[in-house]
């Protein structure tokens, strides 16, 4: 195998893989900093950050170092390739371009969004000098709050790496980004008029190594080092996007997208990035709600839910009337696998069906050319279909029921009374029933609703069950594609409202804590195509199931 | 040595010297004619026998760049002519263009025929409008006569000409810069490799030469290796990287000198013998303090070096970065070196492209340096701190993409170790060439 050596590391690389310095010092844990390449944009090599020094180990074992120190990003590794990238000549290259690169910077980090997760802080602490010998006036550059409906632009902090030009010009294709001036007066800006507003434009605010460009979004609204951050995965389309979920005291602040090539690259649209503020809506439901005689009593948990399994075990000894359930496609596997299971086990007549799948336009494909078309290759898709685990739901069903009915099949029977009992889970914030639907729900004894959201289903429950948001919960989604990743529970449910998990877990009055990892395990083993969910952690990326 | 008698300036005093009839009376287009009857191969070769180095400043031999193409491309392969010429104090190639356009056309039909190429380029600078004239009239001329456009003189062989004007920019001069200007981008030049020949403009093989290299290609052509090889300063036996300094050179000569010029002479010329014999001697009858070998950016020769010969090596043993574009200007005694430095730098810095943090960066803060003692707040330290700022922005080999920042880094080091002694006087008796604001009040 061809290797390298990195600071006398030694790494072995594929034959066919074409890496850079930067991606094999990685490999060991080795630091080469850098601002301006990035994996997913073409490389500039202009940051000069990431200068190392070279040489090649020849055969007699001795090496010959090139005289020149070279950018790191743009050198691909070569059999015997020797990479030193600390010694005394890189240091002080090193040190040199951040003292270039701070000389004009405002050193406004008490105020700064980006302070704390700040590659400019952080190489400074590592690689810097410490101290600027500047003794001229900085040059000032204006504040752009311009630059897009999201975006704001900090001009005098930007170091110019160009990222985020990049990234509208070849992940995007929209463009809207570029850099104006020349030399040290040089600045990144828009074409008069025309902000950057397209889905994907928040990702330039990740894509910044420093505070140039912020989040108006999440502009002043927390110090980052409050932030407790948790992995997780969008739920707004399909494609699925790995991100982290950051929170302050059952506050969620922000969504960054977490690079995953098995989902959807490095980045998340816009739609995702900021289609989390439902979480904190007042109208969220939050406590547990019985329906008696008209009127609607709160109750605890531990008296509705026995409440619930006696109407249910009632229900299920009905002779003439069925039970049916709505699984949403909001629902996690482990939510959806407990509910059929459990209402399995209390009778043979259950019917089951798929929650409303909101579909809105069709896939929205980047990169775009200047009119608006997509081009190849694709770089970034918005999925049409809005919810996150339709595939996953759609594989619990066909196990469960042998095939997948939609929500109008269930409720259209209801309405002519052929079920005693109905469980509708929701979860869609954009809301999944209509009240002409709702009203076939009049003809069963037993609604019990289970939502995030009031519903014209919540306002014919007999019993509501506020559940939680995909921030609230622990469990299994399957993307479009058939990749199950791991969603994790980042802040607590508001009110008495409980993550839907835990929620189904005592009611199918199973021992002990909601634990997905065991129900993952479960559904491995008697799920057709769930076969690799069987070692429970999925790790990082997620684990591609075969359906 | 016999007498040397100009080759590429011979017809600019000619009364019709841009007209195409005017340039075939002198026996014009014979070379290319000679040429087409060639083969590529064998054009290429004499090319590369001649030892041609580019005269665009970094001296590279022209056949060998020439080589570097793929063999058996199934094309295009383009020719940029690199007519953007702003290095300060260089003015042979708007010579060249204004009043001998066709040589230099007749230079590019060859050169296209030797790399295979059927469409040239040729990027001129924003500010020739005079050049853009004479130009454009001669590449009409041409195509009128068949001379240009497709089966040139009947042989079968197709050219286009296409004349693209610049926008005004310096970088634009550097050979990937100019391709990003011409493919109608911001003109950030690229990393290598790949190198133009392999990829350069719209991603096909390019090949980008200075237009003197250009016209030199013809005399080679018409006059033949020896000819060539017989003007100029051989090899130095010492010295392996050495190829030599063959043919003549366009030396322009100005700046504190009675009469600036553009003259042509074999390469291997010292400085002095430019000033006192061409250049009519420093002006008012000072002496010579410093002179620039060939542009700003290839730093100084001081008072002492001024046998130095200028050809490619010449300067570079004097510290010097190189002959760059063998653009004299001359600095008399009378003049601050830190002024000198402060216009240098402040060139540079307006040019920079901003694209490397060491070049975007240090040319704007060696500027502001500088600017600081003019305005008699010098520090002693600074001209150390000065030195860093040169040696981490541009060392050779440099550490940024293209070769800016080394040209900028060079008169500044070249300043400060030849002339260290007058900065530190300048700093220690608080002189200023600034004059504060309530002086010039108080003289008005």
């Amino acid at each position: 195998m061809p290797t390298v050596y990195v600071n006398d590391q030694q790494i072995e690389f594929g034959v066919d893989e074409r890496i850079n310095c930067v991606q094999a010092a990685q490999r060991v844990d080795v630091e080469i900093p850098h601002y301006c390449w990035h994996p997913a944009l073409s490389v500039v090599a202009s940051c000069r950050m990431c200068l190392v020094e070279v040489g090649q180990k020849k055969p007699d074992g001795s090496v010959a170092m090139q005289p020149k120190l070279i950018p790191g990003c743009q050198t691909p590794v070569t059999d015997g390739m020797v990479i030193v990238s600390d010694s005394d000549k890189v240091k002080a290259a090193q040190q040199a371009t951040l003292e270039y690169l701070l000389l004009n910077h405002p050193l406004d980090c008490p105020t700064c969004d980006q302070a704390g997760e700040c590659y400019l802080q952080d190489y400074s602490y590592r690689y810097g000098r410490g101290y600027s010998r500047l003794a001229e006036n900085k040059l000032l550059k204006p504040d752009k709050d311009y630059i897009g409906e999201q975006i704001t632009l900090f001009t005098d902090r930007c170091i110019m790496c160009t990222r985020c030009v990049r990234f509208t010009r070849e992940v995007s294709g929209t463009a809207e980004l570029q850099v104006v001036g020349r030399g040290a007066r040089e600045e990144i800006d828009i074409f008069p008029g025309q902000p950057c507003d397209n889905k994907l434009a928040g990702n330039v605010v990740d894509l910044c190594p420093v505070g140039a460009l912020c989040s108006k979004d999440f502009l002043y609204k927390q110090r980052v080092w409050w932030l407790k951050t948790e992995t997780s995965v969008c739920p707004n389309c399909s494609t699925g996007c790995s991100i982290n979920v950051d929170q302050n005291d059952d506050r969620v602040y922000r969504l960054r997208p977490r690079g995953n090539p098995l989902a959807q690259g490095h980045f998340m649209c816009d739609e995702g990035r900021f289609g989390w503020k439902y979480l904190h809506s007042d109208s969220r439901l939050t406590t547990p709600e019985q329906r008696q005689g008209g009127k609607v009593v709160s109750r605890d948990w531990d008296v509705i839910l026995p409440a619930v399994r006696e109407a249910l075990v009632a229900a299920g000894r009905d002779k003439k009337k069925g039970i049916a359930a709505v699984l949403s496609p909001w629902m996690t596997l482990e939510e959806a696998y407990l509910l059929a299971s459990y209402l399995k086990s209390l009778s043979s007549n259950v019917s089951f069906a798929l929650g409303p799948v909101r579909t809105v336009g069709e896939d929205d494909k980047y990169p775009k050319d200047v009119y608006g078309r997509p081009m190849e290759p694709v770089k970034f898709t918005i999925r049409a279909e809005k919810c996150p685990n339709c595939r996953g739901i759609e594989g619990v069903l066909r196990h469960f029921a042998g095939s997948v009915v939609p929500m109008g099949d269930v409720l259209g029977r209801a309405a002519s009374g052929d079920f005693a009992a109905v469980y509708l889970v929701g979860g869609d914030p954009e809301g999944w029933i209509t009240d002409a639907q709702a009203a076939a729900l009049e003809k069963v004894d037993t609604v019990v609703v289970q939502d995030i959201l009031p519903s014209p289903a919540s306002a014919r429950a007999t019993f509501l069950l506020p559940g939680g948001s995909f921030a609230e919960r622990d469990g299994t989604i399957v993307n479009h594609a058939g990749l199950a990743q791991e969603i994790h529970r980042a802040i607590r449910s508001p009110g008495e409202a409980k993550p839907d998990g835990r929620i189904l877990w005592d009611l199918a009055g199973r021992r002990g804590l909601f634990n997905p990892a065991s129900l993952r395990k479960e559904m491995g083993e008697t799920i057709q195509g769930f076969g690799p969910l069987r070692i429970g952690k999925l790790g990082e990326y997620g684990v591609r199931l075969e359906m | 040595m016999p007498e040397f008698h100009p080759v590429l300036l011979a017809r600019i005093d000619k009364p019709d010297s841009t007209s195409l009839a005017g340039y075939q009376a002198d026996g014009g287009y014979a070379a290319l004619k000679k040429a087409l009857a060639m083969s590529a191969d064998d054009v290429q070769k004499m090319v590369k026998d001649s030892g041609l180095r580019g005269r665009g400043g970094a001296g590279f031999s022209a056949g060998a760049k020439w080589s570097f193409l793929p063999k058996n491309h199934l094309g295009p392969i383009y020719l940029a002519v690199n007519a953007d010429e702003s290095e300060p104090g260089t003015f042979n190639n708007r010579i060249l263009m204004e009043e001998d356009p066709h040589q230099l056309l007749e230079g590019i039909a060859i050169t296209c025929h030797a790399i295979r190429s059927h469409t040239a380029y040729i990027y001129l600078r924003y500010e020739y409008g005079r050049s853009y004239r004479v130009l454009d009239a001669a590449i009409r001329e041409c195509y009128a006569s068949g001379i240009l456009g497709k089966n040139i003189l009947g042989t079968g062989f197709n050219l286009d000409v296409y004349l693209h004007r610049g926008a005004g920019a310096y970088i634009c001069g550097e050979e990937t810069g100019l391709i990003e200007s011409l493919e109608g981008k911001r003109a950030w030049p690229r990393i290598k490799p790949p190198y133009p020949a392999i990829e350069g403009l719209f991603r096909r093989p390019t090949i980008v030469n200075n237009v003197e290299t250009l016209c030199c290609v013809t005399h080679i052509i018409q006059r033949g290796v020896e000819w060539f090889k017989s003007i100029g300063v051989p090899p130095d036996p010492n010295n392996k990287r050495d190829v030599g300094s063959y043919g003549p050179k366009l030396y322009c000569i100005s700046g504190h000198v009675n009469k600036p010029c553009c003259v042509e002479l074999p390469l291997g010329v010292t400085a002095r013998e430019l000033i006192d014999t061409h250049g009519g001697g420093v002006w008012k009858g000072r002496k010579a303090k410093a002179v620039v070998p060939g542009g700003i950016s290839m730093g100084f020769l001081s008072a002492s070096e001024l046998d130095t010969p200028l050809d490619f090596e010449g300067p570079g043993r004097a510290g010097c970065l190189g002959l760059g574009t063998a653009a004299v200007v001359v600095i008399d005694d009378h003049t601050s070196m830190v002024d000198v430095l402060y216009n240098c730098c402040r060139f540079m810095a307006h040019e920079s492209c901003g694209q490397c943090t060491p070049c975007r960066e240090g040319t704007d803060w060696s500027t502001r340096i500088l600017d600081r003692i003019r305005h008699g707040k010098g520090r002693l330290e600074d001209i150390d701190l000065l030195l860093e700022v040169a040696n981490s922005m541009g060392i050779i080999p440099g550490t940024t993409i293209c070769g800016l920042a080394d040209g900028a880094a060079w008169p500044v080091k070249n300043a400060l170790t030849k002339f260290r002694g007058e900065f530190e006087e300048y700093i220690r008796a608080g002189r200023r060439s600034v004059k504060p604001a309530d002086e010039l009040m108080a003289a008005h």
